[in-house]
C-alpha cells in the first residue's frame, strides 16, 4: 500500500487543481464554473487523503469528510443562486450579473 | 496496486480534460462522474476504503445529480450548446491555460525536489473505525460545526431558491375591477 509515493499522489492532486483553475478562469457560463469548483474541491481533498495516507493517520480522511460537506452545502446554495440569475436575467452568462440591483 | 494507482490517475486527469473541453453540459457532467469514480479508485488504493465509498456516493451520486436536476430545470436548447462553442475560443482559453501550466510546472519542480519524510513502518491502511473513533473523539466540535453549515445550507438554498410569488390582498384584488367599471362608466 504504501508503494505509492508521496509525489505521486501530490502531483495528481495538483494537475487536477491546476484543471479545475483553468476551466473557472476559461469558462463564461456559470454553471461550468460551478462544476470547476467542485473539481477543485476534489483536488483539494485527494491532497489531504494522500497526505493522511502517507502518515497512517485518519485526521486526512476527517478533512476530506469536512471538504465533502463543505461542498456538498456550496453546491446547493449555488445552484440555488443560478436558479435566480437565470429567472432574473434569462442566460447563464456569468458576465450578465455583474451588477448589484437585488 | 499501484499500477491501479497509475491507471486511475491517468484515467481522472484524462476524464476532467474532457470536462473542461465539452460544450454540452451533460456530456461533461457524464465525464465528472467518470473523473471521481477514478478518484475514489485512487483513495482505495491509497488505503482510504471509506472515503472511496464517500466519494461516490456523495460527490458522484448527490452532487452531480443535484447540478443535473438544475440543468432539467433550466430546459437549455442547442443554441446554449452553439453559445457554448462561441465564447470558448483558443485566443480566450490560450492565456489562462498558459499561466496555469506554469504555475503546475513550478508545483512539480518544487515537489521533486522536495525531500519527503520517510513513511512510518506500519502499513498506510486507515479503516473506517479508526476514522469514526478520531471523528468522534478530538474533532466533535468540528463535527457540530459542519452541521450547523448544513443547516445555514439548507436554509440558504431555500430562501434563495424561493420563487417570489405576488400574493395580492383579496380587498385588492377586488378594487381593480371596480375602478375599471367606474372608469368605465
Amino acid at each position: 500500500m504504501s508503494a505509492i509515493p508521496m509525489e505521486t499522489g501530490l502531483l495528481l492532486a495538483g494537475v487536477l487543481f491546476m484543471l479545475g483553475l483553468i476551466s473557472v478562469m476559461i469558462r463564461r457560463n456559470i454553471i461550468f464554473m460551478l462544476i470547476s469548483v467542485e473539481i477543485m474541491l476534489n483536488a483539494a481533498g485527494l491532497a489531504f487523503i494522500v497526505a493522511g495516507s502517507h502518515w497512517a493517520q485518519p485526521d486526512g480522511q476527517i478533512m476530506f469528510i469536512f471538504i465533502l460537506t463543505m461542498a456538498a452545502a456550496e453546491v446547493s446554495v449555488g445552484l440555488a443562486l443560478i436558479l435566480q440569475i437565470h429567472h432574473q436575467l434569462k442566460t447563464l452568462n456569468s458576465d450578465a450579473a455583474n451588477f448589484m440591483k437585488g | 496496486m499501484e499500477l491501479t494507482f497509475y491507471i486511475a490517475a491517468a484515467v481522472a486527469v484524462l476524464a476532467t480534460i474532457m470536462v473542461i473541453t465539452r460544450y454540452n453540459m451533460i456530456h461533461a457532467l457524464l465525464y465528472l462522474v467518470v473523473s471521481f469514480l477514478a478518484v475514489a479508485v485512487v483513495f482505495l488504493t491509497m488505503g482510504a476504503p471509506f472515503m472511496a465509498a464517500l466519494e461516490v456516493i456523495v460527490y458522484a451520486g448527490a452532487i452531480v445529480v443535484l447540478i443535473i436536476f438544475v440543468i432539467m430545470m433550466l430546459s437549455l436548447t442547442r443554441e446554449d450548446v452553439e453559445q457554448e462553442k462561441a465564447w470558448l475560443q483558443p485566443k480566450l482559453w490560450m492565456g489562462p491555460a498558459l499561466l496555469s501550466f506554469v504555475l503546475l510546472a513550478e508545483l512539480v519542480y518544487l515537489l521533486v525536489i522536495a525531500e519527503m519524510p520517510a513513511a512510518p513502518a506500519a502499513g498506510s491502511y486507515v479503516d473506517a473505525k479508526a476514522v469514526g473513533l478520531a471523528l468522534y473523539g478530538p474533532y466533535v466540535l468540528s463535527v457540530q460545526l459542519s452541521g450547523i453549515l448544513l443547516m445555514a445550507g439548507i436554509v440558504g438554498a431555500y430562501h434563495l431558491g424561493r420563487q417570489k410569488k405576488k400574493v395580492i390582498h383579496r380587498f385588492l384584488q377586488e378594487k381593480e375591477p371596480q375602478k375599471e367599471r367606474s372608469a368605465a362608466i
